[in-house]
């Protein structure tokens, strides 16, 4: 490549686009069924249940400890399928990108997406590549989708939800959103304060083959809305009110103090690697026990239940110092205060 | 941070709560003056365990909350001109207007930055030297000295493009305007911590002694809030009105004396228009002449418009705590925190937020 910026010949079709297909993008992703360049990915038969998801990645700033937009890219749609019970096995990626944009800061991003496809063994098949005007944009927008395999008998949903159901979060909760909002906010605390971006599929798949089989009522990542937000939505779906044990919600003491600076609650901020899973109350112990042996579920625990005496629909916190509230879902973006 | 795990701890607080249910010995009617103690009583579940003979009425300590609807409306249509940026806390950007809020205006194109402090938004002034950046201070005794530092850093650094927009308060004449009022009958003030790290605890002297009331300084964790209540339990049991700190280790008898003087350099005592509360004397603070050229109103030339509150909105007796947000016809029906009509509902702090947000799950 000539250029250090991004043109907005490199989204043109014409020549330009192809070189940077050829020299950036084939580069670091080189799945034969990419290489060959067409129109589409044609992949071999698969017998059975198809799952299918999409979503799009903005996010300020591109680059943050623990993980990038790339690897937010990879780890949302692997862990969306994964979610719905399946084993995913083939993503897409477009990019819009804003004319201007550094071509090393793509090339990081494209080696993100490179390496986090590999480490899930998921691999990227079709790809497509925009550019807009400078100011018509925010330097790069990501979107992937993706497809997986669902297994016979898996039938994953909010409504299947019981009474006596156990609720486990794999890991503390926040580290995302707290990681980006003190970042925006140029503030920087002590310790280790980093995203939690990880895919979450090898858990889930060892979840659903370790125990009997319509045990696993539900699985859900809290991304944005956090924890909160997530556990509404289920407790509206499945009718009946989900007990939350505040103490028992993992958290980082470094997400704790950040959120206490800028007057977050971390049951609304943002998780890029976290599953909530809703199981059989018979089962819960081994569930847990296999979610902390699976990777980037060791801090995992059991941190509520389902009842049905209670009034249902919502989600009731029993606090850390023996009070009770509910806990409400997350209203448009979370915001600092002012004192 | 040290603080967190030590003053929310549950052998602690359960100790602490039976002390209350013994220093409690009849009915009690406390206010919560500040914002963040409504909030933190409301997170950490209290009410659900408080003694019943206990009841906690929340003041007009949320500076969004208490802004006058006029000032609101300005805020906005400052915005709206082409060459202004402005610098808000997060808490200001959803509260409504009669006509949208600043979140509307930023999606028309407005220019509208959430600050952390308002050092940030000098910083915004100085990287943006073709616009005019306008910080919106709001705020009481805690935030006002680091906006005094941030308009006087200016001044040394000659930025010509950084105004404010002062409607900073004070909380002393607005309790004195409340306590004046038989119909809020309370016994007693849970004082604000962090505005008293400011004035210091003998800013509360004159209500003690002028309207007998009972009065603690506390601080937000669930442990100083407790301990708080059962220091005003005691004297309310003894009979005695005076004024006790708890929270000896931010707030001093005097207050921090080197912030008041920068306070004093920068800002001067003028009327203040209070939501629910009416104008009150000397309650606000105005940038004085000496720095006039950092003065929004002034080099703006703004008026602030009488604006009739919304419709059937009781966000001002709220504020006056002579009325809790469930009595209010449209709390949770048509004002909710997704739609927002008073400010109670959108501060971070206001009491309609806490309620709706926290409620005790019964």
């Amino acid at each position: 490549m000539q250029q250090d910026r991004i043109l907005l010949d490199h989204g043109s079709g014409g020549t330009a686009s192809k070189q940077l297909i050829e020299e950036l993008f084939l580069k670091y992703l080189d799945d034969p069924v990419l290489s060959s360049l067409q129109d589409c990915a044609v992949i071999d038969n698969q017998a059975g249940r198809l799952a299918f998801s999409t979503d799009s990645y903005v996010v300020d700033p591109l680059f943050f400890p623990g993980g990038d937009i790339g690897s937010l890219a990879v780890h949302g749609t692997v862990n969306d399928l994964a979610m719905g019970g399946a084993r995913p096995i083939g993503l897409s990626l477009a990019l819009i990108l804003e004319e201007g944009l550094l071509f090393e800061t793509l090339e990081r991003v494209v080696a993100s997406v490179a390496r986090c496809s590999k480490e899930c063994g998921v691999p990227v098949l079709t790809g497509d590549t925009k550019v807009v005007p400078k100011g018509k944009g925010d330097l790069v927008f990501i979107n992937t989708s993706g497809i997986g395999m669902v297994k016979e008998g898996v039938d994953l949903s909010p409504t299947k939800v019981r009474d006596g159901d156990v609720v486990i979060l794999s890991g503390g909760m926040g580290d995302h959103g707290v990681t980006i909002m003190t970042r925006r906010a140029g503030i920087e605390l002590k310790g280790a304060l980093r995203s939690d971006s990880a895919p979450l599929h090898m858990m889930v798949s060892s979840l659903l083959n370790g125990l009997p089989a319509g045990t696993v009522h539900c699985l859900r990542d809290p991304t944005r809305g956090g924890v909160a937000t997530t556990l509404n939505e289920i407790a509206e779906s499945c009718g009946l009110a989900i007990i939350v044990e505040e103490d028992d919600v993992p958290i980082h003491p470094e997400v704790a103090s950040g959120c206490e600076i800028l007057g977050l609650d971390p049951f609304h901020l943002a998780n890029e690697g976290k599953c909530l899973a809703i199981v059989d109350g018979a089962v819960g112990e081994r569930a847990l026990e296999i979610i902390r042996q699976a990777p980037h579920g060791e801090e995992a625990e059991i941190i509520g239940t389902v009842a049905s005496g209670e009034r249902g629909g919502r989600v009731i916190l029993n606090t850390g110092i023996g009070g009770r509230r509910i806990v409400t879902s997350l209203h448009g973006n979370p915001l600092p205060r002012i004192c | 941070m040290k603080y967190l795990k030590e003053f929310r701890d549950r052998q602690l607080t359960t100790s602490l709560i039976k002390r209350l249910e013994e220093s409690v010995t009849g009915p009690m009617r406390i206010m919560e003056v500040c914002g963040t103690h409504t909030m933190a009583i409301f997170r950490n579940g209290l009410r659900s365990l408080l003694p019943e003979e206990l009841e906690l009425v929340s003041g007009p300590g949320c500076p969004v909350c208490v802004t006058s609807a006029g000032h609101i409306d300005a805020f906005i249509s400052m915005a709206d001109q082409p060459r202004n940026h402005l610098a808000v806390f997060g808490d200001l950007f959803r509260v409504p207007g009669s006509n949208g809020s600043l979140s509307e205006a930023s999606s028309r194109g407005a220019r509208v930055d959430i600050v952390y402090s308002p050092m940030d938004a000098l910083e915004l002034a100085v990287k943006n030297p073709d616009e005019l950046v306008v910080f919106l201070g709001v705020g009481f005794e805690t935030t006002t000295p680091a906006v005094a530092a941030t308009i006087m850093a200016a001044n040394v650094q000659k930025i010509d493009n950084f105004i404010v927009f002062s409607t900073q308060k004070v909380m002393p004449p607005p309790l004195h305007a409340l306590l004046g009022d038989p119909e809020l009958n309370i016994d007693g003030l849970l004082c604000p911590g962090h505005v008293s790290a400011i004035i210091g605890s003998d800013a509360y002297l004159d209500f003690a002694k002028q309207y007998g009331l009972s009065c603690v300084v506390a601080g937000f964790e669930a442990a100083d809030i407790l301990q708080g209540l059962i220091m005003l339990g005691r004297q309310h049991g003894e009979g005695r009105a005076e004024v006790e700190n708890g929270y000896t280790r931010l707030v001093s008898r005097e207050g921090n004396r080197r912030a008041r003087d920068m306070v004093d350099e920068v800002f001067e005592a003028v009327d203040s228009p209070w939501r629910g509360l009416g104008v009150i004397k000397d309650s606000g603070l105005a940038i004085r002449e000496k720095y006039e050229q950092f003065d929004a109103e002034k080099r703006l030339k703004l008026t602030i418009e009488d604006v009739e509150e919304p419709k059937g909105c009781l966000c001002g007796q709220v504020l006056k705590g002579i009325c809790r947000p469930p009595d209010c016809p449209l709390f949770g029906r048509r004002c909710t925190e997704t739609n927002p009509i008073g400010p109670c509902m959108v501060s971070s702090e206001g009491t309609c937020a806490a309620y709706y947000k926290y409620g005790t799950g019964q």
